[in-house]
């Protein structure tokens, strides 16, 4: 996935949505900048498949040396698929974090929150942050 | 030393003299106990390897250096500290507490017995950054004899750099005047650097080989410039905060405001090697402290420190209760992945009972309880 495509949530969760079969499906993952940010990453914790998450909650949680920090859901809905093989192989998030270091699939239940940003503005949000 | 004017000068956001250098080096830097210290200059796990297996430099500036001078230092120091002191020799350094009167730990220190070149003795306490300004005004308030000790506390004007690995010897011995491969570890000597006084001691806090430099801090950068040079052949490379907690904890060395506060005495701590009871005439030692410790060595102990070694990837953090059937019995009180045993570890307090090695426990980590093993400590000894 092209990074310039995709929307952001503030918590640095990336989020891009597809239509199959009729159904909203949305990708998420985490950004390369949270990537480089949180450095030496040694965890993750996926959520269940079924499970329901919210947006703007938490949906999992990744870990590295340093801290904890929780993954933030950027829609709302029911978790269809999770990248199982991620947490084994947390190194693709330094390498490919918008393609195979996607996280889950969520079959998308509600309107997406309008504090999504594009690609842009979470890019001049990050400029202040770093 | 009472009047206000005499008082350390404390600001929120104190810079060492690498500050600049450190930014240029990509660092992210956060605050430390009122410092603006490196935690990371690119990944903690790197910045870890590269001091087990070669050499890195720390910029340890901000711990607190207090000088003492005249001739009832010894005693003032020996009275203040767990570990006796007025047996020392010149060149010795020794790793102690400064307890308050119920035998709680108010800071562990190095304390160390110097002669400046012209022959001058005296002792260097190095505390921690945290501590300083308490420490400081608890001496004050101990002092026995104003006129036969001069307090200073040089660590605004000084500078204090850690390189430490298996190569930090040979980096420095060509830099130094003295021969720092034939010293022992935990001594230190007084030598020049650029005709200035430069405190040379073979410590650390990471587990490995290694010295601090007490330097001044005008020639910092420049001294700073000569250690890369020196370094080059070894690729030395800088390394923060961030790996001197991993590295510290690997080796099970205790951090005050984890493993250390007022509330802990060094028994339960197992820094018992740290308290002398008896002086080398075979009397019983007193210093603040010793009649609570004495008191706390004859009942036995309500808890002690231990290893944990996790299952899985997920650490034990700070503040995570530790269960044994179910019960919590105690808290951890520091954890990280261990990069050299590519585990979670963790240090944390519970009762005797619970504290042998291979005895099986639980942390609650975040709501999950996670089966952990009570380990021998360190986790890491270098061979």
């Amino acid at each position: 996935m092209n990074a310039e495509e995709l929307l952001y949530c503030d918590t640095h969760e990336w989020v891009f949505v597809s239509e199959q079969d009729g159904q909203k499906i949305a990708t998420v993952g985490i950004s390369a900048f949270a990537v480089e940010q949180l450095t030496d990453l040694v965890y993750m914790e996926l959520p269940a498949v079924g499970a329901a998450v919210t947006a703007g909650e938490e949906f999992g949680e990744v870990e590295s040396v340093k801290a904890v920090s929780p993954l933030y859901s950027p829609v709302s809905g029911t978790v269809t698929e999770v990248n199982e093989g991620l947490p084994d192989n947390l190194d693709i998030l330094n390498t490919d974090p918008y393609e195979s270091g996607w996280i889950m699939k969520v079959n998308v239940s509600e309107e997406l929150p309008e504090s999504l940003l594009d690609h842009a503005t979470y890019q001049r949000q990050c400029g202040e942050a770093s | 030393m009472t009047d206000e004017a005499a008082q350390p000068e404390f600001q929120d956001d104190a810079r060492t003299a690498l500050y600049d250098w450190h930014v240029e080096k990509g660092a992210r830097m956060v605050d430390f106990a009122g410092w603006q210290m490196p935690i990371q200059y690119a990944s903690i796990v790197q910045e870890h390897e590269a001091t087990r297996k070669n050499v890195t430099l720390f910029d340890v500036s901000h711990m607190g250096r207090l000088r003492f001078n005249g001739e009832g230092a010894a005693s003032l120091l020996d009275r203040l500290l767990t570990r006796s002191v007025k047996d020392m020799q010149v060149g010795q350094v020794r790793y102690s507490l400064i307890c308050n009167h119920d035998g709680g730990i108010l800071d562990d220190v190095l304390v160390y017995h110097l002669e400046t070149p012209s022959g001058s003795r005296y002792f260097l306490l190095v505390v921690n950054a945290s501590n300083r300004d308490k420490i400081v005004n608890w001496i004050e308030a101990q002092w026995p004899d104003q006129a036969a000790v001069e307090l200073c506390d040089r660590t605004l004007e000084t500078s204090m750099l850690a390189i430490q690995g298996p190569n930090a010897i040979e980096t420095v011995a060509p830099l130094l005047n003295i021969n720092v491969a034939e010293m022992k570890y935990f001594r230190a000597r007084v030598t020049h650097q650029m005709n200035k006084p430069c405190i040379v001691s073979r410590t650390g806090y990471t587990g490995e080989d290694g010295v601090e430099l007490i330097i001044r801090g005008d020639q910092t950068n420049h001294i700073l410039q000569n250690i890369l040079a020196a370094g080059r052949q070894f690729e030395i490379s800088p390394a923060g905060l961030g790996a001197r907690d991993t590295l510290r904890l690997e080796s099970a060395m205790p951090l005050y405001g984890h493993e250390l506060d007022e509330q802990t005495n060094p028994l339960e701590a197992g820094l018992g090697f740290a308290v002398t009871w008896v002086d080398g005439e075979g009397n019983t030692r007193e210093f603040i402290g010793s009649e609570a410790l004495a008191e706390v060595k004859a009942q036995g102990l309500q808890r002690q420190r231990i290893g944990l070694v996790m299952d899985g990837r997920r650490a034990a953090r700070e503040g995570y209760g530790v269960l044994a059937e179910g019960q919590e019995i105690g808290t951890i009180t520091s954890g990280t992945f261990s990069p050299t045993l590519q585990q979670p570890v963790a240090m944390a307090y519970v009762p005797h009972q619970f504290a042998n090695p291979g005895q099986s426990l639980e942390v609650d980590i975040r709501g999950k309880l996670i089966p952990a093993t009570v380990s021998s400590l360190p986790f890491y000894k270098r061979t």
